[in-house]
């Protein structure tokens, strides 16, 4: 199984564990990840206003580049403006028209956009996941959390139910943990007013966290990166129990029995060879 | 430009740059139920609405309530009526923003610390979001 990989600029830093885990992950499951050559930005924010062009170009640059081949990213905000960047394209034909005209290219809207854990559930499969599982998480009481960029708008978005979604826990599932349902894993986590207003952000992160803990979860996991920075810096949590935040991919990479020095290597050595292939 | 001008501006370019038009709205509020962060808003999201309908821009563009929104369109997955309310949020925003008071935020608004430990992607998309 053969995707371009778009990493996005918080993978190559604060993220970087979310990146090593996935890639080494990837590649004991037999998912190559091609990482596109000299991708930028991903936009950081989908405009929701339809003449703010600007701000497609650079998601449409990247779609572009992917030539029509499957695109993966893991940031859910790079795989949130990549797909609705993509939608627009599709639906808008005026927009098209000017942002492929600007950047001089030819972009139709064709080819997958997809997040990586679309990928496990409808490519590789759960069941098989499951099945290649060396370490199973027994006894660990997990919790997903969505966030808002994987689901809304679901009918653009396409990954999940958007009240009522199961692909985390059905991944935490295959990863042997033991599953926990927490009500506020689809509520905002206050993106970023954790930036502007910080109380708000303390509050959404509250809620989130007691509710996790309520439900008895020792762990959540999240694909977004500033979701895991607030949920862990936004919250007084003095002398309450422990809720840890996880990248999925970190989970992942434990299940599959592979250790630290492993990932650092196999990450690299990913990074040498397609760096051979693409010169 | 007269006020009445300015009214019709606003609502006029919301439904051609987001097809959004708030008339539709028959004002249930569930989108201020679902809103995680109306602890912070001096209007409710439902409210902003229903300004929008009555042509209150001038309201609207002294509200705190756009700023708050985070985009987390939970408004939108449950309104029974199909609308996104934020991409009317981010309207009135951009009618702030390209017309009237310039960039809301930037690098020298945060801390030392704050940029240190902060993801890239909070950075860039805050930086988007509140300036032109």
């Amino acid at each position: 199984m053969r995707y371009r990989y778009f990493p996005g600029c918080t993978l190559k830093g604060q993220a970087k564990n979310m990146e090593n885990t996935t890639l080494a992950a990837a590649t004991a499951l037999g998912i190559e990840l091609v990482e596109l050559e000299e991708w930028q930005c991903c936009g950081a924010v989908f405009p929701l206003y339809e003449d703010e062009l600007i701000s497609l170009l650079s998601p449409v640059r990247t779609l572009a580049a992917a030539e029509g081949e499957p695109l993966v990213s893991l940031c859910a905000a790079c795989h949130h403006v990549l797909k609705r960047a993509q939608e627009l394209m599709q639906r808008n034909e005026d927009a098209r028209h000017k942002v492929t005209e600007f950047l001089e290219i030819d972009y139709k809207g064709e080819g997958r956009v997809l997040h990586f854990l679309e990928v496990l559930r409808d490519d590789l499969g759960f069941d098989k996941l499951a099945e290649m599982i060396k370490k199973p998480l027994e006894g660990r009481k997990a919790a997903a959390y969505y966030g808002c960029l994987l689901l809304r708008p679901s009918k653009v978005m396409q990954f999940d139910d958007p009240e009522n979604p199961t692909i985390m826990e059905d991944f935490l599932q295959a990863l042997g943990a033991e599953v926990v349902k927490s009500p506020y894993r689809t509520e905002c986590c206050g993106a970023y007013l954790s930036v502007t207003e910080e109380g708000v952000a303390a509050d959404t992160v509250a809620r989130i966290l007691d509710s996790a803990r309520k439900a008895g979860a020792e762990m959540l996991i999240t694909a977004c990166p500033l979701c895991r920075y607030n949920l862990e810096n936004c919250a007084a949590e003095d002398g309450k129990e422990p809720v840890k935040v996880y990248y999925f991919s970190e989970l992942l990479a434990e299940a599959m029995g592979l250790q630290f020095d492993d990932l650092m290597a196999k990450a690299i050595e990913r990074r040498r060879s397609s760096d051979v292939g693409s010169s | 430009m007269s006020a009445a001008a300015n009214k019709t501006r606003l609502v006029e370019e919301m439904k051609a740059q987001s097809g959004q038009d708030p008339s539709q709205c028959f004002q249930c509020a569930k989108c201020s139920a679902a809103c995680p962060v109306t602890a912070a808003m001096d209007l409710l999201p439902h409210q902003v609405i229903r300004y929008l309908q009555m042509g209150m821009e001038e309201e609207l563009l002294k509200s705190k309530t756009p700023w708050i929104c985070a985009s987390c369109f939970t408004c939108a997955a449950r309104c029974p009526r199909d609308l996104d309310l934020a991409r009317m949020m981010e309207g009135i925003r951009l009618s702030m923003l390209r017309c009237r008071e310039g960039n809301k935020f930037g690098p020298a608004d945060l801390t030392p610390e704050q940029l240190e430990k902060l993801p890239q992607q909070a950075l860039v998309s805050g930086f988007r979001k509140y300036n032109k």
